[in-house]
């Protein structure tokens, strides 16, 4: 009974927690009462906005997603100082852009939407284009001879540690 | 002392840094001449010049003694909604042909941004979205 009325009270703990120190954050000061509130505010939003969370992922690990998200960091950091070096010393006719096509594992929309994300967010390649049903990703990379070995790197940097996450 | 000094270093490495990536990112808008190209720069090294100034603005308020966490905020609503309109611009771009047509997928039947009824009227082919 308490365990249903629980799960009746916040079906999305992890949002729950997230809208509270999201509103802390905003308050940009610690207060009991400032805790309450965020609380408050984590139970109601999730309940409100119930009909558009249908389901969660099945299995979700923590432990790997913060690994992931290091990694995908540190990727950000190196691969910003390439596409900058990229801007400064290639000139337009020497740029050789590419859109590759990565053919999707993944099923879950979550795992797909981060995969999509990490691709934009790491400098030179940005994620356009899902085929009509979600097989295949259409990437754009910036500048690239070997467009193979870009889609490779994606698959097993990315996409088999996502795999692992939500597998 | 040694710390506030050392803060202060940090600080301004960080804002140089920051406005550094940033010019990079205003200066790949400009150079490249295709508007997929054009949008690398600025969605990508723009975030990572955005993080380093917030950084700076975040130490220089703890070592002024009012410390702030609006900027960790800021820091990741910048990271979940950069690719998202990264994603929107592509997607125009494809819709309106003002690219490169991407190759056919190998699975499916169409990219999803391309998959438009042919003739008024007449359903797609895949309506199941």
């Amino acid at each position: 009974m308490a365990r249903r009325l629980l799960h009746w009270l916040m079906p999305h703990p992890v949002l729950t927690l997230l809208l509270a120190v999201v509103w802390i954050l905003l308050q940009n000061q610690f207060s009991a009462g400032m805790a309450v509130f965020g609380l408050i505010l984590g139970i109601v939003i999730p309940l409100i906005t119930a009909p558009w969370w249908p389901d969660r992922p099945q299995s979700f690990r923590s432990g790997k997603m913060a690994r992931y998200a290091l990694l995908v960091i540190w990727d950000i950091m190196v691969a910003n100082l390439q596409v900058a070096w990229i801007v400064l010393t290639v000139p337009n006719t020497k740029l050789r852009p590419a859109w590759i096509v990565v053919p999707l594992e993944l099923r879950a929309p979550e795992a797909i939407t981060m995969l999509a994300g990490t691709i934009t967010l790491t400098p030179g390649t940005v994620s356009a284009d899902l085929s009509d049903e979600g097989h295949s990703l259409l990437v754009h990379v910036l500048h690239t001879t070997t467009p193979d070995a870009v889609r490779d790197e994606i698959k097993t940097r990315y996409e088999a540690r996502l795999k692992e996450i939500f597998a | 002392m040694t710390a506030a000094i050392l803060g202060t270093y940090l600080t301004a490495a960080l804002l140089l840094i920051g406005a550094g990536f940033a010019s990079v990112a205003a200066i790949g808008l400009l150079k490249f001449n295709d508007p997929m190209t054009r949008l690398h720069a600025p969605t990508k090294i723009g975030t990572v010049g955005i993080g380093a100034l917030l950084l700076a603005s975040m130490l220089h308020g703890f070592l002024s003694g009012a410390p702030s966490y609006h900027e960790l905020l800021i820091m990741g609503f910048l990271f979940v909604t950069a690719p998202i309109s990264a994603n929107f611009i592509a997607k125009v771009n494809i819709h309106q042909r003002s690219c490169d047509t991407p190759p056919a997928p190998p699975q499916d039947e169409t990219w999803s941004t391309l998959n438009t009824p042919k003739e008024p009227g007449q359903s797609p082919p895949h309506s199941s979205q």
